[in-house]
């Protein structure tokens, strides 16, 4: 395939609502694009949907003119400490991610339904999804008054691959073999392998964009829609508009106050008592405390992030298929679902897509709660009535619960599991991954081939159940150089089938973020890669006071 | 002053000094045998090992504990308390723009604390045995036995959600005007009384009881003198010391112990941070916290007995 030209205008906002709503009732990505009468575009390639630079705004609820400018509100994330910081590189918290999109903007952007558009980048080309180009806008400048450049972008990626940056997304960055500015606005990116999704590997937090030659990131300075008036990590930060932004009319507010309450109660408490005007992190128990309010309502996001149960597959008693299918068959999802979440959950079928994603199989049986059936694999596989611990952690969303549920289900079967409850502190560090049966968790990834990439390759570190599984990494690679997406597609349908019937790796459910917002909050809407927008409300959102 | 209580002085700073050093050492051991230490969990869920190798080598994590705790020990000596591992802010700078506000709480919460204490530790001393007494005593138990973080989430459910007469939070940053400070003031310092006053008043009622039975009280009444007047004049001055040291004991809980209150109201304080630190494996942090609380609890009685030598002229002449 030669150079592909990716800046046509392809898709108006509604167009995409459409499109992601058939995805949803399991359309086929072919029949969504052949719905929008541009069938051609199917050999351009997944990376491909991007409306022009200049239909930008037409894909987002906020079309400049629409809000009410000017106004101050307060948001109280959930977690904040000493170890807050304004280097998108380190971002490891909500806190972090909401922070990095007030004071940068990324290359691309992800809209609410995971597409990545256009953000800095102006357009991007490339040839066999394997030498990009990226052409920056002329217009935008620093809060510093420094234009943006070919060599600030060289730089924001390139810092990753060093290990000292101590980068969260180290791992992804390996496959970049060679970032270089081949003209002040213009930046070519070789990677190891063809890789259609870099569009939105791009719109990652992580890889939002800083001045050439940072060194200390707590001045937070960048290309983003505010500017840091203050920032005590731990205390608070506050972000005042900035009002040369090169996107014209954006954004509305003129002070965002962003402080962290850890207390859930607390923080419920500190929204309805008009202290604050957002925060996230609702416990499904407090939604009916926020929906008495008449000033305050609850924003239910469906979301990618899920506690799995981990069974690992090169120790016994994971090793026997039969017991690892006995305990997918354990898993009540319904129950969990009301029980453990409230119904702010979405039923999984034991591989990391969520419903309504992009390449989410639609056609794959759903796994059932069937203790008989997983009595008689047992049975088969001559564990009937052994004992067994089971590793859980409130590090885990909701795994404590889950694993109460579990036990009892799994006494129906004879098999006896004790429930070994361990702190959150040092739990990543030293359990996560080391126990027969355990829980994790995974917080939404970009696409599916990040997610697969990360954490069910067999030779990735965090291949949380130690799986191995050769088709599975020769379909992973091939997907990612096919830039035909209904084969795409089909490859993704199959290797989440690969990991469905048998991967070590038992999904109950994909846990809904749950915001409470105050009523006079406009233009709030929700994203499946977390609350607050996706922690992008800041340029979006208005005050109606 | 005499020889004697600047023979005290010195005595008891020396005997601090000590005190420090063993406790760095024993805080500097157990951070040490926590699972996971600073570079794990500033990489956090997702580190390589490279990475996590990398950052162990940049925060000297690869030398041996003795070596990384003497190096420490220097640096403190030259007054430099080190650099925050989770920030790369200077210990000083998160220091200071905590202090303040734990100072301020604690002086608020003791004005209003401590005078309360005294009246109601007084006059149920006074009432031994009589209705006020029984009132009081049972007030003050039930004060101590209900948690704080009850106290503290009760009341900003009354007075916050459904009234809406005071702030939920707590900014130290925000105060302009009196009724500002005020506002955002009650919640907390109301909690942190809830907890304080009836540990001093308690221990009050107990001193001055303990003075009132002695035999030169009973020669006094016997005497004639007014009920206010024994109090007062003769058995109060006897008390003073026992009183101040739990005056002592409860004001050092405010500068270090007050987590759960600066959590709910997230109050931006020194117990706050240092929770902070611990979780980060901050070690530069965690020490220069520990020292802290440490200094002052040692301040505080230090000043609690002189109060009592003072007070006292036996002592004083001694």
């Amino acid at each position: 395939m030669t150079d592909n030209k990716i800046d046509s205008p392809l898709i108006s906002g509604q167009d995409s609502m459409r499109v992601f709503e058939g995805l949803n009732r399991g359309m086929s990505r072919r029949n969504a694009l052949q719905m929008l009468g541009v069938a051609g575009v199917a050999a351009v390639g997944a990376g491909s949907l991007f409306g022009a630079a200049g239909k930008l705004f037409a894909d987002e609820a906020a079309t400049p003119g629409k809000g009410k400018p000017g106004g101050r509100i307060r948001v109280a994330g959930m977690s904040s400490s000493t170890a807050d910081t304004l280097d998108p590189a380190k971002g490891a918290l909500s806190t972090d991610y909401a922070r990095h999109y007030m004071f940068y903007n990324g290359l691309t952007r992800f809209d609410p339904h995971l597409v990545p558009q256009l953000e800095l980048a102006e357009r991007i080309d490339n040839t066999d999804a394997t030498l990009w180009t990226i052409t920056l806008r002329k217009d935008v400048t620093f809060h510093n008054g420094k234009t943006l450049s070919a060599a600030d972008v060289v730089f924001s990626l390139s810092r990753h691959k060093d290990p000292l940056t101590g980068s969260k997304v180290m791992p992804l960055m390996e496959q970049f073999v060679e970032i270089k500015a081949t003209g002040t606005n213009e930046v070519q990116i070789r990677l190891s392998a063809p890789n259609a999704e870099l569009p939105s590997i791009l719109a990652v937090s992580h890889l939002l964009i800083v001045p050439e030659g940072t060194t200390d990131f707590n001045a937070g300075v960048g290309t983003g829609p505010f500017k840091v008036k203050e920032f005590k990590p731990g205390v608070r930060s506050v972000a005042v508009r900035n009002t040369g932004y090169w996107k014209p009319g954006l954004p509305y507010l003129d002070e965002i106050e962003f402080i962290a309450i850890g207390d859930e109660a607390s923080r419920v408490n500190a929204l309805l008592s008009g202290d604050v005007h957002m925060i996230n992190e609702v416990n499904p128990r407090s939604t009916t405390r926020i929906k008495a309010s008449a000033k305050h309502r609850v924003v239910d996001a469906p979301s990618g992030n899920y506690t799995d149960l981990i069974i690992r597959q090169d120790q016994m008693p994971g090793k026997s298929a039969e017991f690892t299918q006995a305990m997918k068959h354990l898993m009540d999802r319904e129950q969990i679902k009301s029980a453990v979440f409230r119904g702010f959950a979405v039923v999984g079928n034991d591989h990391p897509i969520a419903p309504g994603s992009r390449y989410y199989n639609a056609d794959l049986p759903q796994t059932v709660y069937d203790p008989e059936k997983a009595k008689f694999l047992l049975k088969k596989a001559g564990m009937e009535s052994i004992s067994m611990p089971l590793v859980a952690s409130p590090a885990a969303t909701g795994s404590v619960d889950i694993a109460v549920l579990l036990q009892q289900s799994a006494k129906q079967a004879g098999l006896k599991l004790d429930v070994n409850r361990l702190p959150s502190d040092g739990y990543w560090s030293n359990h996560w991954m080391k126990h027969p049966l355990s829980f994790g968790n995974i917080n939404p990834r970009p696409n599916a081939d990040v997610m697969f990439s990360q954490f069910f390759q067999s030779k990735a570190p965090w291949n949380e159940s130690g799986w191995q599984n050769d088709q599975f990494d020769q379909l992973l690679m091939l997907a990612r150089g096919e830039t035909d997406d209904a084969k795409r597609s089909k490859m993704y349908a199959d290797m989440q089938t690969l990991v469905h019937d048998h991967c070590g790796i038992g999904v109950p459910v994909f846990i809904s973020n749950i915001d409470g917002v105050d009523q006079r909050i406009k233009g709030y809407g929700s994203n499946p890669l977390g609350g607050f927008m996706g922690y992008m409300f800041a340029e979006q959102v208005w005050l109606d006071a | 002053m005499n020889s004697n209580t600047l023979w005290l002085i010195g005595r008891r700073l020396g005997a601090a000094i000590v005190a420090l050093l063993i406790v760095s050492m024993v805080v500097f051991a157990i951070t040490a045998v926590l699972p996971g230490d600073a570079a794990q969990q500033s990489l956090g869920q997702f580190a390589t090992p490279e990475q996590v190798a990398a950052l162990r080598l940049k925060l000297g994590l690869d030398q041996p504990g003795v070596l990384r705790y003497l190096h420490w020990l220097m640096n403190l000596l030259s007054g430099d308390m080190g650099l925050s591992v989770s920030n790369a802010m200077p210990v000083t700078e998160l220091m200071a723009g905590r202090v303040p506000n734990t100072l301020m709480l604690a002086a608020a919460t003791a004005l209003v604390s401590v005078p309360v204490a005294l009246v109601l530790g007084i006059g149920s001393a006074m009432g031994r045995g009589g209705r006020i007494d029984s009132f009081l005593s049972f007030f003050t138990l039930a004060m101590v036995a209900v948690p704080e973080f009850l106290v503290a989430t009760l009341a900003v459910l009354i007075f916050a959600v459904n009234l809406g007469w005071l702030s939920a939070l707590s900014y130290a940053s925000d105060i302009t005007s009196p009724w500002q400070f005020m506002r955002t003031y009650a919640l907390p310092v109301m909690t942190l009384c809830c907890v304080i006053v009836a540990q001093m008043s308690r221990m009050t009622r107990a001193a001055v009881i303990d003075q009132l039975d002695s035999p030169y009280v009973e020669m006094a009444r016997l005497k004639g003198v007014s009920p206010m007047r024994i109090v007062l004049r003769h058995a109060l001055p006897n008390a003073i010391g026992p009183i101040a040291n739990a005056i002592a004991l409860s004001l050092s809980y405010l500068l270090g112990g007050v987590v759960i209150v600066e959590t709910i109201f997230n109050y931006p304080g020194i117990a706050s941070l240092m929770v902070d630190a611990v979780t980060n494996r901050d070690m530069a942090l965690v020490q220069a916290c520990t020292m802290l609380f440490c200094t002052a609890y040692l301040g505080l009685v230090l000043i609690a007995d002189l109060c009592a030598i003072l007070s006292n002229p036996r002592l004083r002449n001694q």
